[in-house]
């Protein structure tokens, strides 16, 4: 298996670990019902941004630590730049996560026209970039291991 | 996936030439040594101009590194 196959599960993986541990550290602390509609805006607001956050924190880590795994397990040095194959699936993989997000976002929207709680939205907003980052993941593995 | 009928010589060319490793040519033609590979297993065509590099890396003209077909394919990988 080479560097970027062996990295887009590593991508998989983190992904979905970081979501589902951070959401799991968030829904305990979900407030009591009949809160405030600010004080409940507030919560998934700073759902989102801090889940940004530490996705992009964690995630920084994960390559390093998996770099430095890779050359000790392999003696290999993974590949510092990327060239036309890497740009391809890239573009591929974005397509595909964007087109993923943009479904949810009119999913969300969907849910506020058929009177749902302001909460579901939220929901599948989260949901669908979550989707979109394995999408993405996925769809590199796909190319780099079938070819594009 | 559509089928890819681009193919090409890479890897008898690079025993050929030297036993030129895969990395080897990566590096000749300014690519990872993963897009040669999957060069050689007719997963990817290249763009002309790395399909260009290739081909000079090697010395020959284009068509004696790449081909197009589904008959030259099957012909290549008849031996």
């Amino acid at each position: 298996m080479t560097y970027q196959e062996k990295k887009s599960i590593v991508s998989i993986i983190s992904a979905i670990l970081i979501f589902v541990s951070f959401s799991a550290y968030k829904y305990v602390r979900y407030p009591a019902e009949g809160m405030e509609q600010t004080e409940m805006f507030h919560y998934w607001g700073s759902f989102v941004l801090v889940l940004t956050l530490v996705s992009i924190f964690a995630h920084i880590v994960i390559s390093i630590i998996f770099n430095i795994v890779f050359r000790i397990t392999t003696g290999e040095k993974e590949p510092n730049f990327a060239d036309e194959l890497d740009k391809q699936i890239e573009l591929k993989s974005h397509r595909n996560g964007f087109f993923i997000f943009i479904l949810g976002f009119l999913l969300a929207m969907g849910s506020l026209v058929i009177e749902q709680p302001v909460q579901v939205m939220f929901v599948i907003l989260i949901v669908s970039g979550f989707i979109s980052d394995v999408a993405g993941s996925v769809t590199k593995l796909y190319h780099y291991r079938r070819g594009v | 996936m559509s089928k890819n009928l681009v193919g090409n010589h890479i890897r008898k060319l690079r025993f050929e030439y030297n036993e030129m490793t895969q990395q080897q040519l990566a590096d000749k033609v300014g690519v990872t040594r993963q897009t040669i590979v999957a060069l050689e297993k007719g997963n990817y065509s290249p763009s002309l101009e790395l399909a260009f590099r290739i081909a000079q890396a090697f010395s020959l003209h284009l068509e004696e590194v790449f081909f197009y077909g589904e008959q030259t394919r099957k012909e290549e990988d008849g031996g």
